[in-house]
C-alpha cells in the first residue's frame, strides 16, 4: 500500500516542524516585543536624565508600534530599523533551521521504508498519538484556567489579606489615583458578594424548583406521547434564548414592573432589585431542572410503578411515595446542576441587579453578585498590577472552585442513582 | 372517615396533582411567549424612521465633487424651512431636529446617480431621535421645559412641520445595513453579525477537528484506564464551567501573556472553542455509539485496520447526529456573551470588521451595549436587535433538526 509510505513519510517531516512553526507563531509577537526592548536601551536618544522614566513608560505602551516612538524623537528611524532587521534576521535564521529540521526528519522516514517495512501500523501509530493529545486539550484547558487563576489570585493576596477577602464585610474597590485622596485604600471584603450571589440564586431556585419539577413530573408521568414531543422541545427553547435576552428583559420589563407594583402596595423596591435577577433567572434555569429531573424519573423501573398501582395507588401517590423518593438521588443531582448553573450566571445579573455591594436579605433591594463584580472590574481599560482588577480573578477561583465542587457531587450522584436501577 | 369521602379526597388529591404539573408547565411556557412578544412589540418602532422631504438645490451651483459638503448642502437645505432662525444658538437647535446620518445618505445617493449633481431633486432627510420619538409617542407637554428632551420651540417646528405636510414615515434598513452609532436612527447590528460570525467561524476551526478527533479517540482506542478517566471527568466538568470563568482563562492567557489582541474575533473564536469542545465531544461519543457494533465487526473481519474500520465505516455513519451537535454547541457560542466582555469585545466599533484581528463585537455583545444606552431610542433597537439574534438562532437550530431528520440512520 504506497499511500501509507507517503503518509509515513509525510507525517515525518511535517508534524513537528508544523508544531513549532506554530508555536513560533504563537510567540512571535512577544519575544519580538522583549527583543526589541532588551536591546532599546542602547538606541534611545535620550536628552536629559529626567526623562528616562517618562520614556521606558512610553516605550513599553507603544513597543509594538515603533513609529510612535520615531514620531516622539525617542528612537531613530535608523536604530528602529537596525532593531527590526536584526530581529528578522534571526527570525529567518529560526525559520530555516525548522526547514531543514523538516528535510533531515523526511529523510530519515524514507530512509526506513522497503517492502517488508509495515506502514500502515506505523502511520496508524503516529496518528493515534495525535489524537491522544488531541483528547488531552480538555485537561490541558482545566489547567490552565486552575493555573491562570492561581497565579493571579496570589498576586491579589500579596497586596489584600486572605482574612480580609474572605470574612470582610465592606466591599468598594475603587483605589484612588491619589495617594491622599479620601477612601483611596479600596476594601475588599467580598461576604457582600457572595450573599449576594446566594439570595438571588435562592430567589431563582424558588422559582426553578417547584416549576421545572412539576414539568417534569406532567412530562414524563401524565402527557401523552404526542403531547410530550410537543412539549419538551418547547422548554429546551427557554434554554436556547440567549442570556443576554432574559438581562434585558428582567431589566426593561421585570425590574420596572416589580418596582412600582412595590410602590402601589408601599413598600420602597430599588429598580434593580435581587428579586427581577432571581425571578428571571429562575425562569431560565427552569428547562434545566426539568430536563434531567425527567430523565430520572423515566428510568425508575416500570416495576415499582406497576407494583404500587397494583397496590390500589392512585397516580399521584405512587408518584409521591414510590417514584419520587427512588428518583431523589437523582432530583437532587439536577438541583445542584441548576444551582450550579445560577450562582455562574452572568447576563441576568450584570444588566439586571445592581452594583452596590449590599449586605441584607431583602429581595427588594440591590444586591450584586460575584458575576458582576469580575464584569464590572474586569470590563474595560485596565493595568494588570492594581489588586482592583486582580481582586476579579480572586472571585472567578472562588466561583470556580464553588460550581466545580456542586458539578462532581451532582455528577455523583447521578452517575450512583444510574448505576442502581442499570 | 367513611370510604366514600376518602376515595372523593383521594381523586380530588390526584387532579390537583396533575393541575399543578399543568400549571407550572403552563407557566413556562407563557414566560416564553412573554419574553418574544415582548421583544417583538418594543421592536416595531425600530423598523420605521420619520423623516422630511426638501428639494436640495444643486443646480445653479458650483461643485467639486471631490470635496463637496454634504452636511453643508443638508445645512443649507433644513435651514430654508425657517428663514427666521439665523443666530447661532437657534440653528444648533432647528438642526439637532435632524438625523447627522442625513449627510453620508446624502452621499451614498450622490455616487449612485451621477447625474443628480446637476439636478434639483427631492431628497429625504431622517430626523433625529428625539424628533422621530416625538412622532411616535409625542411628548407630555406639562414637565418642564428643561426635563424634556425637547424644548417649546423645538415642538412648535416639528408640529408645523406636520401642518405642513412635509413628514413622512418609511421602512428603516439602517438596522440592518449598518455598523453600530451614537445616534441611535442610523445605528445598525451588521457590524456586530459579521463581527459573530467571525468569531463562530473561528471556533468552528478550532474545536470542529480537535474535538472529533479527541471523542474518536476516547471512543475507539483509548484503552479504559487512569488516564483516559481523567480526561474524561475533565470533560465533563469543563462543559459545566460557568462562561464567565473562560473569559477570565482568555484574559489571562490569550490577552496578557500571549499578547493576542484586544477585542479581535480571533481571541473570541479561541476562547468559546474553548467552551464548545466538551459539547462536541460528548455528542460525537454519542454518534459513535449508536453505530451498531456489527458494522465494526464485519469491517474488522474484511482486514481493515482499526483506524480503516473507523475512517471509513464507523466516521461516515455516525457524521450526521456529529454535525448536529456541532451545530447545536455553535448555537450556544453564538448566543454567549460573558466571556467576549472579558476580552475587550465591548469596544464601541463602527466600521464593519474586515477580518479576524479587526476589533468587532458580537451580536449579543451589541444587545448588551445598546440596552446600557440612555437614549430612549436604543429600547426599540434592542428589542429589534434580540429578535435578530434569536431569529438567526432559530435558523442554526433548524439547520439542526433538517440534518438529523434527513440524514440520521436508524439501526
Amino acid at each position: 500500500m504506497p499511500n501509507y509510505h507517503g503518509l509515513y513519510s509525510l507525517l515525518w517531516s511535517q508534524l513537528v516542524p508544523l508544531l513549532l512553526l506554530l508555536i513560533f507563531i504563537v510567540i512571535d509577537a512577544s519575544v519580538k516585543e522583549l527583543f526589541i526592548f532588551e536591546r532599546l536601551p542602547e538606541s534611545i536618544i535620550l536628552i536629559g536624565q529626567d526623562e528616562v522614566n517618562y520614556s521606558v513608560n512610553v516605550i513599553k505602551d507603544n513597543i509594538r508600534n515603533l513609529d510612535v516612538l520615531i514620531s516622539l524623537d525617542i528612537l531613530s528611524i535608523e536604530s528602529a530599523n537596525g532593531l527590526y532587521n536584526q530581529y528578522f534576521l534571526y527570525r529567518t535564521l529560526f525559520l530555516s533551521i525548522i526547514s531543514l529540521l523538516s528535510g533531515a526528519l523526511g529523510f530519515f522516514a524514507i530512509s526506513r521504508l522497503n517492502m517488508r517495512f509495515d506502514a500502515r501500523r506505523n502511520v496508524e501509530k503516529i496518528l493515534r498519538f495525535i489524537f491522544f493529545i488531541f483528547s488531552t486539550v480538555a485537561v490541558l484547558t482545566t489547567f490552565g484556567i486552575i493555573l491562570s487563576l492561581i497565579f493571579e489570585t496570589l498576586r491579589f493576596f500579596s497586596q489584600v489579606g486572605f482574612t480580609e477577602f474572605m470574612f470582610g464585610t465592606h466591599w468598594s474597590p475603587q483605589t484612588a489615583i491619589r495617594e491622599d485622596q479620601v477612601g483611596s485604600s479600596g476594601s475588599f471584603g467580598a461576604i457582600p458578594i457572595f450573599t449576594g450571589t446566594l439570595l438571588i440564586t435562592f430567589i431563582a431556585m424558588i422559582v426553578a424548583a417547584p416549576l421545572g419539577l412539576y414539568s417534569a413530573i406532567y412530562l414524563s408521568q401524565y402527557a401523552k406521547p404526542s403531547v410530550r414531543n410537543y412539549f419538551k422541545p418547547m422548554l429546551e427553547i427557554l434554554a436556547g434564548i440567549p442570556t443576554v435576552v432574559y438581562g434585558f428583559f428582567a431589566a426593561l420589563s421585570v425590574g420596572p414592573f416589580i418596582r412600582s407594583s412595590g410602590e402601589t402596595l408601599g413598600l420602597t423596591v430599588s429598580t434593580e432589585s435581587a428579586l427581577a435577577a432571581g425571578l428571571v433567572m429562575g425562569i431560565m434555569i427552569i428547562p434545566y431542572v426539568s430536563s434531567l429531573s425527567d430523565d430520572v424519573m423515566s428510568a425508575v423501573p416500570e416495576s415499582l410503578r406497576d407494583g404500587s398501582l397494583a397496590l390500589g395507588a392512585t397516580k399521584s401517590e405512587t408518584i409521591k411515595k414510590v417514584i419520587f423518593p427512588a428518583a431523589l438521588p437523582g432530583i437532587v443531582g439536577a438541583m445542584l446542576l441548576a444551582i450550579s448553573r445560577a450562582i455562574g450566571e452572568t447576563m441576568i445579573v450584570v444588566m439586571a441587579a445592581g452594583l452596590a455591594a449590599n449586605l441584607t436579605a431583602n429581595p427588594l433591594s440591590a444586591v450584586t453578585t460575584v458575576t458582576v463584580q469580575i464584569v464590572t472590574l474586569l470590563v474595560g481599560d485596565q493595568e494588570f498590577d492594581s489588586p482592583k482588577t486582580l481582586a476579579a480573578f480572586a472571585l472567578g477561583l472562588v466561583l470556580f472552585f464553588i460550581t466545580l465542587i456542586l458539578n462532581v457531587i451532582a455528577m455523583i450522584t447521578v452517575r450512583r442513582y444510574r448505576e442502581r436501577y442499570d | 372517615m367513611t370510604d366514600k369521602a376518602l376515595t372523593l379526597k383521594r381523586k380530588f388529591a390526584e387532579t390537583r396533582f396533575k393541575i399543578y404539573g399543568l400549571a407550572s408547565l403552563f407557566l413556562a411556557m407563557v414566560m416564553l411567549v412573554v419574553i418574544i412578544s415582548s421583544m417583538t412589540y418594543r421592536s416595531i418602532p425600530a423598523f420605521t424612521n420619520y423623516g422630511i422631504n426638501l428639494e436640495i438645490k444643486l443646480a445653479n451651483e458650483f461643485i467639486d465633487k471631490d470635496d463637496l459638503d454634504y452636511r453643508g448642502i443638508i445645512r443649507e437645505t433644513i435651514f430654508s424651512l425657517d428663514s427666521e432662525c439665523d443666530d447661532r444658538k437657534c440653528r444648533r437647535s432647528f438642526s439637532k431636529l435632524f438625523s447627522s446620518g442625513a449627510a453620508y445618505d446624502l452621499r451614498d445617493a450622490l455616487e449612485e446617480d451621477e447625474s443628480l449633481y446637476e439636478k434639483n431633486f427631492n431628497f429625504y432627510i431622517l430626523f433625529s431621535d428625539d424628533a422621530d420619538l416625538f412622532y411616535k409617542f409625542g411628548i407630555d407637554k406639562n414637565l418642564p421645559e428643561n426635563e424634556r428632551r425637547l424644548n417649546d420651540q423645538e415642538i412648535l417646528w416639528l408640529e408645523g412641520f406636520q401642518e405642513k405636510g412635509l413628514v413622512e414615515k418609511k421602512f428603516s434598513s439602517n438596522l440592518f445595513t449598518n455598523g453600530d452609532s451614537r445616534e441611535p436612527e442610523i445605528a445598525g447590528v451588521l457590524g456586530a453579525v459579521i463581527g459573530s460570525m467571525y468569531t463562530i467561524l473561528i471556533t468552528l476551526i478550532i474545536s470542529f477537528p480537535i474535538g472529533v478527533l479527541a471523542a474518536i479517540y476516547l471512543e475507539s482506542f483509548a484503552s479504559k484506564n487512569r488516564i483516559t478517566d481523567f480526561i474524561e471527568v475533565n470533560i465533563n466538568n469543563l462543559a459545566a464551567v460557568p462562561s464567565i470563568v473562560f473569559g477570565l482563562l482568555g484574559l489571562a492567557l490569550f490577552i496578557n501573556f500571549f499578547g493576542m489582541p484586544r477585542s479581535a474575533p480571533l481571541v473570541g473564536g479561541c476562547v468559546l472553542s474553548l467552551m464548545t469542545l466538551p459539547v462536541i465531544i460528548i455528542a460525537t461519543r454519542a454518534s459513535l455509539q449508536s453505530v451498531p457494533p456489527s458494522i465494526r465487526e464485519a469491517a474488522l473481519a474484511m482486514g481493515a485496520s482499526e483506524m480503516q474500520v473507523v475512517f471509513q465505516h464507523i466516521l461516515p455513519a455516525a457524521l450526521p447526529g456529529i454535525l448536529t451537535g456541532t451545530i447545536i454547541g455553535l448555537a450556544r457560542a453564538f448566543g454567549e456573551s460573558a466571556p467576549l466582555l472579558l476580552i475587550g469585545m465591548v469596544a464601541f466599533v463602527v466600521d464593519i470588521p474586515q477580518s479576524v484581528m479587526d476589533p468587532a463585537t458580537a451580536l449579543p455583545v451589541q444587545v448588551y451595549i445598546w440596552a446600557d444606552s440612555p437614549e430612549r431610542a436604543f429600547v426599540a433597537k434592542t428589542s429589534a436587535a434580540t429578535l435578530v439574534l434569536i431569529f438567526l438562532l432559530i435558523i442554526i437550530n433548524l439547520a439542526a433538526v433538517i440534518l438529523r431528520k434527513k440524514y440520521e440512520l436508524k439501526w
